[in-house]
């Protein structure tokens, strides 16, 4: 995509990719309009990270934000939403941490199965270009986490969205 | 072969773009269904979901059947149903984050800004 040299016209408008480059990875691409440092700060500090990570269109709330960034420091996030009786808990460890460039984290809440993910953070002329690469132990745990259906969030099927959102707009005076 | 499956993508998600069609996926993921049911579970016409149906059709994403009177739909013998429908879901919560995260990275921005000094382009 982007190894020509050539700008993606997806991502020059800002607009979020995601393609599974091979039978065990997935990637996520987007551009920020801001220099590394900004945006690795985003990815790294809590009191930051908390306030994206939870879509509130999603009606996803943080129950718990830790993360100790630095290598072999350990993160956890537990998330609550109306419709789960229970709370959601993510965790795992940072394995590498170079700042403004590399962040990589394990993904452990669901056992052996999970991805390792990569983030990268390029930045030409003011702008960050992340791409978040998950790289399964398998193509088969990669294609169950496909089968389960979830995706990591919550809302996880459009019709638990929907009245999400529905609710959302009638908050809006 | 990788353009090939470029293509293949472009298309998936372009029918995939309709949120009405995405829950018809979900749906006939659970369970077969008549386009009527489709039509009533949707509150849409039937001429409405016949046309959402046709085009998940044309995709290979659905196959229908007719089965005395009524047509049955269930999910096609696209590779990419689940995995297609997986990934959209799985762009929008990050296109959710990501926009959130615009949001904090431009407040970042207006505070570090009273220093006035251009960063290097």
């Amino acid at each position: 995509m982007a190894a020509n040299g050539k700008p993606d016209p997806a991502t020059e408008r800002n607009e979020t990719t995601v393609e599974r480059k091979s039978a065990r990875e997935l990637v996520v691409t987007r551009i920020f309009d801001a220099p590394a440092n900004i945006v690795f700060k985003a990815w790294t500090t809590p009191e930051l990270l908390q306030r994206w990570w939870a879509p509130k269109s999603y009606g996803i709330s943080f129950i718990a934000c830790e993360a100790d960034v630095r290598t072999g420091g350990t993160y956890r996030f537990v998330f609550g939403h109306p419709s789960a009786p229970e709370p959601m808990e993510f965790i795992g460890r940072y394995i590498e941490v170079t700042p403004n460039v590399r962040l990589v984290w394990t993904n452990e809440e669901a056992g052996p199965d999970g991805a390792v993910t990569t983030v990268t953070f390029e930045e030409s002329d003011g702008k960050t270009r992340v791409v978040m690469h998950d790289l399964y132990p398998s193509e088969a745990a990669l294609d169950a986490a496909i089968e389960s259906g979830s995706t990591g969030g919550f809302g996880e099927s459009f019709e638990q969205l929907d009245p999400v959102l529905a609710d959302e707009a009638l908050k809006k005076p | 072969m990788v353009q090939h499956q470029h293509t293949h993508l472009d298309t998936s998600f372009a029918a995939l773009s309709d949120a009405t069609r995405r829950g018809v996926l979900e749906q006939l993921g659970r369970a077969d269904a008549s386009i009527s049911e489709l039509a009533d579970q949707f509150g849409m016409t039937l001429t409405g979901m016949k046309k959402h149906v046709g085009i998940l059709e044309e995709t290979g994403f659905v196959a229908t059947e007719k089965v005395g009177r009524v047509r049955v739909c269930r999910l096609g013998r696209h590779p990419l149903t689940a995995e297609a429908a997986w990934i959209e879901k799985y762009r929008q919560l990050w296109a959710a984050r990501f926009d959130a995260l615009d949001q904090v990275i431009l407040e970042m921005k207006q505070k570090e800004r009273p220093r006035g000094r251009k960063r290097k382009a």
